[in-house]
């Protein structure tokens, strides 16, 4: 294969599927693991993961395109998470969605030029006392205008 | 040793309590004071967070909102020694926490620790009345404990509204003796509009353990699964911690509490689909399989997880458990109104200026939650459009908020109450775009098992594009009914049976906003297009 994964990461994720591969209802929390640890879960792991779950490679495909959390490629350092739900679009997370990704230059799914940060929606971070919420990685924050906004995202750009 | 309160809970360090509390300690070090910083869970009022509070013999004192540079202020203002009159006199000095209003005319019960409490404590847990329901379940038979549940009259506080004991009686009575049975708690809080679950979590997570514990001895379920949804890293870890602090206190586990039951619980994190909050889909995802619902019959009490009979109850509904099972049926049935007993944490949300939960007994009215509670609306316009209940509830005008809070009420005038989250929209709102969005969301989150929910939902977008821009409005709004009655009635679940609730509701209520825009708006779009 012309993009096969390096040797260290298939050993990462065979070790990975090694720990998980007993427990009741496996998959979720291997897939899981693996995007935790490498940051994504490749396509060349569907085939590992098939024998050691007995399932066909098209199951295991089936079940990480089902879930919006799980991707399958890299991303940038940082992701940004932005809420779109009714709650924060009551307090104007149109615009500020709007703001976000002309300041980035890019859409949703997408990462800016520098790999800092990838962009993604999200609908609804329990924050909705304090809307429009926002994500940077596990870091949830509230009641985000553009100044905010700009500054947060320095911060990231600069980690 | 004086004890400083910052919560930790992730609305308040979303406002930045990390660093308030930071700032605190930081100071009390350079000062030479020393001071006992807890991170406790928040007492829900959400505006006035980072909420800090001081103990004093009278009980702890509030200063609220505190941001770093409030903080050597509050050091010269004395705020340590709160009822001095500096500390007084400082303009974030709110008083007694208790006395405050808000609070006061609370009914707190499942939220009764909630803010007061080190969420991670399992000392400070015994010592506000944690674990009395479980030593008050051990002294009960299986079928003692189920009939406790029914006659409180607790109902599914998920949404659906199930009656909770009626649920575990099915359990219970399930399969062979000595069958393999579960405890499922649905943690996939997925309504916008809602926080109270990831509240619990956060803020007292004993109290769930300890209501998914009680529900495994009573129906005979040696395992327990949360389902979190992957939005909540907070809540993860605060569980997992308390998780391994109750193994380790013998409160799960293997002969728990000296007894001869055995409970064992793990949290397994979902991964971003709305769909996975229906119970069924739930238990697929939960199996490692792609969250489709499942058809029902045969009920997951009888074939859920893996097969085996399993209780999927709410985090509110498990956290109500030890409550009910320390103070008795009656205590909590005695709250309410008509079939609707208890209360339910009400969550205020959106464009609302005093945002937070509120705690009430059944019967209250949507206008005291939005204006005596909430205050109005936060940007100080009127509040023009109310949605209850989450993505697929009913979006509400000003004529119906003296529906009181309950659920046939609200079932009378076509409406949900659901999880209890109210999200309120100013004047500004646009209702024909919020019926959009609903289609749109559901086209997202649709599962896609049945043709109503995958189809209908993008066919519904268009369609209301349609209306929005004017063409064969009369056509295409007969259209978007129909398709509302084929959704409603031909799907599996809520999501594609619910949808047309906040659509039609935007439609009947706010009929207005759905013609096209005036010809003096066109006219400015055309001149921006031939600049």
């Amino acid at each position: 294969m012309a993009n096969a994964l390096p040797v260290e990461t298939l050993t990462i994720i065979q070790s990975l599927i090694a720990q998980h591969k007993n427990m009741p209802g496996a998959l979720l929390p291997l897939l899981h693991a693996i995007q935790d640890t490498i940051g994504y879960i490749p396509e060349d792991s569907y085939l590992p993961i098939s024998k050691a779950l007995a399932l066909s490679v098209a199951e295991v495909h089936g079940v990480v395109t089902f879930y919006h959390h799980f991707r399958t490629h890299p991303v940038g350092k940082h992701i940004l998470h932005v809420c779109r739900a009714e709650s924060c679009q009551a307090m104007g997370a149109e615009k500020l969605e709007a703001s976000i990704k002309a300041k980035l230059n890019i859409d949703y799914h997408q990462t800016t030029s520098d790999g800092a940060i990838t962009l993604e929606p999200i609908y609804c971070l329990g924050n909705c006392a304090c809307s429009p919420a926002v994500m940077m990685d596990d870091e949830v924050y509230g009641r985000m205008d553009n100044q905010k906004m700009a500054e947060l995202i320095s911060e990231a750009r600069a980690s | 040793m004086i004890k400083v309160f910052v919560p930790r809970d992730s609305s308040a360090l979303s406002l930045g309590a990390d660093r308030t509390a930071k700032a605190i300690q930081q100071e009390a070090q350079k000062r030479g004071i020393e001071i006992e910083l807890i991170r406790n869970g928040s007492r829900g009022l959400f505006w006035l967070e980072p909420f800090v509070e001081v103990t004093t013999t009278n009980g702890r004192v509030a200063f609220a909102p505190v941001q770093p540079k409030d903080v050597a202020g509050l050091f010269d203002a004395y705020f340590l020694n709160p009822d001095s009159s500096t500390a007084k006199s400082h303009p974030l000095y709110l008083g007694l926490t208790e006395e405050l209003e808000w609070l006061k005319k609370q009914q707190r019960l499942t939220f009764a620790r909630i803010g007061i409490t080190d969420p991670v404590s399992l000392n400070d847990y015994l010592a506000h009345d944690g674990y009395k329901g479980l030593a008050n379940a051990l002294k009960l038979s299986p079928a003692e404990i189920v009939k406790t549940v029914t006659d409180s009259g607790l109902r599914g506080r998920g949404g659906a509204a199930f009656p909770t004991g009626i649920k575990w009686n099915t359990v219970l009575g399930a399969g062979e003796k000595g069958v393999q049975k579960y405890i499922v708690c649905n943690a996939d809080e997925g309504d916008s509009g809602t926080y109270s679950d990831r509240m619990v979590m956060e803020d007292d997570p004993f109290v769930l353990i300890e209501g998914m514990t009680i529900a495994g001895i009573a129906v005979g379920a040696n395992q327990g699964y949360i389902y979190l949804r992957s939005e909540y890293p907070h809540a993860l870890h605060i569980l997992n911690e308390a998780i391994a602090k109750a193994e380790a206190a013998g409160y799960l586990g293997d002969n728990i509490c000296g007894s001869s039951h055995t409970f064992k619980l793990e949290v397994r994190r979902a991964a971003g689909a709305y769909v996975c909050g229906e119970e069924t889909s739930l238990l697929e995802s939960l199996e490692g399989k792609r969250g489709l619902v499942r058809f029902k019959p045969p009920l997951p009490a009888i074939e859920g997880l893996f097969g085996k009979p399993t209780v999927v109850n709410n985090v509110i509904s498990l956290a109500t458990i030890p409550i009910i099972l320390d103070k008795g049926a009656q205590f909590y049935a005695d709250y309410g109104m008509g079939r609707s007993r208890g209360t339910l944490p009400i969550q205020l949300a959106g464009n609302i200026k005093h945002g937070g939960l509120v705690e009430l007994a059944f019967g209250a009215t949507l206008r005291e939650l939005l204006y005596d509670f909430g205050g109005g609306s936060f940007t100080g316009k009127p509040i023009r459009a109310v949605q209850v209940g989450g993505p697929l509830g009913a979006f509400l005008p000003e004529s119906q908020f003296d529906t009181p809070l309950d659920y046939e009420e609200f079932s009378k005038i076509w409406a949900v109450l659901g999880h209890g989250g109210i999200v309120a929209f100013d004047d500004t709102v646009d209702m024909a775009k919020m019926a959009r969005y609903a289609f749109e969301f559901c086209a997202i989150e649709s599962c896609g098992k049945c043709t109503p929910c995958r189809i209908g939902s993008t066919r519904g977008v268009e369609v209301i594009d349609k209306i929005i821009n004017g063409t064969d409005v009369e056509k295409n709004t007969k259209l978007v009914r129909d398709l509302s009655d084929t959704m409603l009635n031909g799907s599996l679940c809520a999501l594609g049976g619910m949808t047309p609730y906040p659509v039609l509701s935007a439609m009947n209520h706010f009929a207005e906003d759905f013609v096209p825009k005036p010809k003096s708006a066109l006219k400015k779009i055309i001149d921006i297009v031939a600049a």
